[in-house]
């Protein structure tokens, strides 16, 4: 896989919708960089079709069990392995057939989901946390600070992602979610870090931030109260593409053997199980990977979607 | 130039530096232990432990042990011993770099002939039916992960209809290495043609164009000189550290199609706790992103003639 969190800035592509006429004649009044996405994100059918995904997702996330009263974990060797799918029982727990183990593909499908969103929105956080207070820090003071902080970014960015974070992972014997959680962050930072960075430099210069600063505002609070919330939208952009990336670089960890372990139930692992039965029982594969799959897809849509509306280029 | 180049590559040093450090110390820090390993269920007394690890010189502080490794290949271009096999790693990456090279090259190709092609089919008839055609079709190749694509790319045309071995024979050929190729370059291929699209469609509309097409221009050369001088710098930078993320990244594809390349051996010594192996493959790996970040940075000058390196 190549290099996830390394994804070059990913090219806008819906074009931005035409306002009706109403609404240009309502957008006279002043409206805020966030009303203004916001009013673009309602008309922008991948923003309706991937929030409505994500909404689902994390109801699943939530309640796995409103979604199927199959246990994931326990099987009935009855039901091994060739069970074969009948899609006509939307949601039960025969739906998606049987593991090899007699476990039901389906709810090892829904429950499956939590790792996956929970991996995905953790590191986002920890990732924009840390590398947005690296980035702002390197970009606000420059100097001898910028230069460290920037050698210590470009250290982390030379190491392959996926290596990196196999590395991390295998000093754990114990692999939680949380480890994951961590292993990924710790490599996958640096992009934020460097967004971040452009973005303050360019705007540490503006009158207000001057203004702030000949009031005898604090540096906290320049730093925080002023620069912050204007350099916000292309960190948000980036953390929201690169959620989708997360989840799939869980899973592809998971599928190396060196990601979560069971008992966590993880799309990476089944699918890893389910490639060795390929030629006979390839449900136990398919399944797995097409949730994920579409889990992936809901994450990088929304980010397009936030990107076409915070971009004032797409307007 | 010539002074531009010598600065950069002194640049180059500190971040060269770090970067191994960071692995190494990733690497040394892992509980386990490889020596401990070669002897199996049923252990070695403590003492003849203790000689291996003295004559390997693991007994030494994690500092002291850096400073002989990146010396000895400094010196004598001694990447070390792997402790499983009592090979040197040289002999290691002299078996697998050619392999994952041949692999990595191929995927880069293919990613900036169809990348580019798709990318300015896309960019040229910005909101027509190709258009969007181009854009769900990458939309959905990023979304899939690489090892699930690996499968549908495995089961259609090795499985259902026979086309291709559904592994690659120890010689890996070009031939087979075609569908591993495509597999691998999927991803990046998208971005490329995403990138291309979006520049092109935004200088399509800038003053150098309408000028260019005024003067009367044939079109050939309005796209092809005027357009794709100006919108490849992005997508060249992309391009620069994609190589090295290719063959990073060929672990899973590798896998997959039974390949026998250096992402292989990186699983085999991450499980083994082999620190040498690995350090020497990912050292290999960093030289080949810094030396690509270089060259991308003297593209752009051929690129952008605004852009002089004194």
């Amino acid at each position: 896989m190549p290099d996830l969190t390394k994804t070059a800035p990913v090219p806008d592509e819906t074009k931005a919708p035409v306002a009706d006429p109403s609404a240009v004649v309502k957008a006279d009044k002043a409206r805020s960089l966030w009303g203004d996405a916001w009013q673009d994100l309602r008309r922008n059918w991948y923003f309706v079709i991937s929030a409505g995904l994500i909404v689902i997702l994390l109801l699943i996330t939530a309640f796995p069990g409103l979604f199927t009263s199959a246990s994931p974990t326990t099987g009935d060797l009855v039901n091994h392995f060739l069970g074969k799918p009948e899609l006509s029982k939307i949601g039960s727990p025969e739906w998606f057939g049987y593991d090899g183990q007699g476990r039901s593909v389906y709810a090892r499908v829904i429950y499956g989901t939590r790792a996956s969103v929970i991996v995905g929105v953790a590191v986002t956080l920890a990732v924009t946390l840390f590398g947005g207070l690296i980035g702002m820090l390197s970009g606000y003071f420059g100097g001898w600070i910028d230069a460290l902080l920037s050698g210590f970014t470009n250290i982390f960015l030379g190491l392959p992602f996926l290596l990196g974070a196999m590395v991390v992972l295998q000093a754990f014997t114990d692999r939680s979610i949380w480890v994951v959680v961590f292993a990924l962050a710790f490599l996958g930072w640096t992009q934020i870090a460097r967004v971040m960075r452009g973005a303050v430099i360019t705007i540490k210069q503006s009158d207000f931030v001057q203004a702030a600063r000949a009031l005898g505002a604090s540096t906290p609070r320049i730093l925080f109260r002023h620069i912050l919330p204007n350099v916000m939208a292309p960190v948000i952009v980036v953390a929201t593409i690169s959620l989708g990336v997360y989840i799939s670089a869980e899973a592809t960890l998971s599928y190396l053997g060196l990601g979560l372990a069971s008992p966590t139930v993880s799309w990476g692992m089944d699918i890893s199980g389910g490639s060795a039965q390929i030629r006979v029982a390839q449900h136990i594969l398919i399944y797995p990977s097409i949730m994920l799959s579409i889990t992936v897809l809901a994450f990088i849509m929304l980010g397009e979607a936030v990107r076409n509306a915070l971009d004032p280029k797409t307007r | 130039m010539g002074r531009y180049v010598a600065r950069r590559l002194l640049q180059m040093i500190p971040v060269f530096i770090g970067t191994t450090l960071l692995i190494f110390l990733m690497v040394y820090t892992l509980p386990g232990d490889p020596v401990r390993g070669l002897f199996g269920d049923k252990g070695a007394d403590p003492a003849t432990l203790a000689a291996m690890r003295h004559q390997l010189g693991l007994d030494q502080p994690i500092l002291v042990q850096y400073w002989e490794y990146m010396k000895g290949i400094v010196l004598h271009f001694d990447f070390g011993t792997q402790i499983a096999s009592g090979r040197p790693v040289t002999d290691v990456l002299g078996d697998a770099f050619p392999v994952t090279l041949r692999l990595a090259g191929m995927a880069f190709v293919i990613e900036i002939v169809l990348g580019l092609g798709l990318g300015m089919a896309a960019g040229l008839r910005a909101g027509r039916l190709t258009d969007n055609v181009v854009l769900v079709l990458t939309l959905l190749i990023i979304s899939i992960p690489v090892f699930v694509l690996g499968f549908i790319v495995k089961s259609v045309f090795a499985f259902e209809l026979g086309w291709i071995a559904p592994n690659v024979s120890n010689d890996a050929t070009w031939g087979e290495l075609v569908a591993p190729a495509i597999v691998l370059g999927s991803l990046s291929l998208a971005y490329v043609a995403r990138l291309t699209r979006t520049t092109m469609a935004e200088n399509l509309r800038s003053d150098y164009m309408r000028t260019a097409v005024a003067k009367g221009l044939p079109r050939r050369r309005i796209v092809g000189v005027h357009l794709m001088r100006n919108s490849l710098i992005p997508v060249i930078t992309f391009l620069g550290t994609d190589l090295g993320a290719l063959m990073g990244g060929a672990v899973v594809t590798e896998g997959l199609f039974n390949v026998k390349g250096i992402g292989g051996t990186i699983f085999e010594s991450i499980v083994r706790r082999e620190g040498t192996t690995l350090v020497g493959l990912v050292t290999v790996l960093v030289l080949v992103y810094l030396f690509m970040s270089l060259l991308v940075d003297l593209l752009y000058a051929v690129l952008d003639p605004r852009i002089r390196y004194a």
